[in-house]
């Protein structure tokens, strides 16, 4: 492997089309023939190779990055009317 | 996967709400209302009218929980229920529709990368491979989200088109498997996927140009190792 070139010409995938199925890829939905061509792509393409660990990366760090809590004062009103409700 | 113990525990649940039993209402509430927040946002332009769909969603639920039949998980029935109110909150602001046509409305079909970022379908030796290509972030020890970086990743996400939003956040902020996501928001898993990629995708693209992290690819360097040709190599040097 370490005398491939960047790029293989035998590899018949182009990386226009590569980025667009890194998702399905990550997410197991791609066809395992279609998953193997992924995977011999990547093995002679910096380029994509970064983008999927870019994409990967992306989609493990975002755990709370943005806030939805809900407010604490409709929270608790409604808490209040649950009690209210049930209790009629 | 973890089905069964999630429908054991929901149960209970019912069981308590169904008794009354506000600490199991509370923990109900605690457990989903981001979620349907990030999903209301879909169908009202403003967070605070989000806020109000979900606070109409409680009440419903808490008036309807001795008439859930069990047909679906509560979850589910809680989130169909979300819907239902948010597109007729929407209706109001001539957003109704159910969130698979929002998805399609939105779908402009843009790919994933700037296609100047590569050569062209034509080229003769590399067609349709990189010439503008990725290279490493800088990753700090705390993980990608340290420092200013956390703020232009919440504004790439803030940015979206509300279908991509919604489901970047379900599944990566809030950590929902792409079952549940498609369960509550009624999309297929093709089309859940398309929208995670290309939210996922424009969030990489923001961090990309915050460390303005690309190279260009010297195709006349690749071209020779490919040929093999050293001479050239030298002569180009010269």
């Amino acid at each position: 492997m370490a005398d491939q070139p960047v790029h293989s010409r035998a590899d018949d995938l182009a990386c226009i089309d590569v980025v667009e199925i890194m998702t399905d890829y990550l997410e197991g939905a791609l066809p395992a023939d279609e998953a193997r061509r992924l995977e011999r792509h990547l093995g002679t393409c910096p380029g994509c190779t970064e983008y999927l660990e870019q994409l990967r990366a992306v989609a493990g760090s975002l755990r709370g990055v943005t806030d939805a809590s809900f407010p604490p004062e409709m929270r608790d009103g409604l808490i209040a009317d649950f009690r209210r409700l049930r209790s009629s | 996967m973890a089905r069964p113990i999630v429908h054991a525990e929901e149960e209970g649940l019912i069981a308590a709400l169904c008794r009354g039993d506000a600490d199991a209402f509370a923990t109900l509430v605690d457990r989903h209302s981001p979620a349907m927040i990030r999903v209301a946002r879909a169908y009202v332009p403003t967070r605070a009218a989000a806020e109000e769909v979900v606070q109409e969603t409680w009440i419903a639920v808490m008036r309807g929980i001795d008439r859930f039949e069990g047909r679906s998980s509560l979850k589910t029935w809680i989130f169909r229920i979300l819907s239902n109110v948010a597109m007729r909150s929407g209706a109001r602001e001539r957003r109704s529709v159910p969130f698979s046509a929002l998805a399609e409305a939105e779908d402009t079909g843009e790919p994933s990368v700037d296609p100047d970022r590569f050569l062209s379908a034509d080229h003769e030796l590399f067609p349709g491979h990189w010439a503008i290509m990725p290279t490493p972030w800088p990753m700090p020890e705390e993980g990608l989200l340290a420092g200013e970086i956390r703020e232009v990743i919440a504004a790439a996400i803030g940015e979206l088109p509300s279908a991509q939003r919604t489901v970047i956040a379900l599944r990566d902020v809030e950590g929902w498997s792409s079952e549940e996501v498609c369960e509550a928001l009624e999309i297929s898993a093709g089309n859940q996927r398309i929208l995670l990629h290309r939210a996922r995708s424009r969030v990489r693209n923001a961090i990309e140009s915050y460390h303005g992290a690309v190279e260009e690819i010297d195709f006349d360097a690749v071209t020779a190792d490919l040929m093999g040709d050293t001479a050239k190599k030298e002569t180009d040097s010269d």
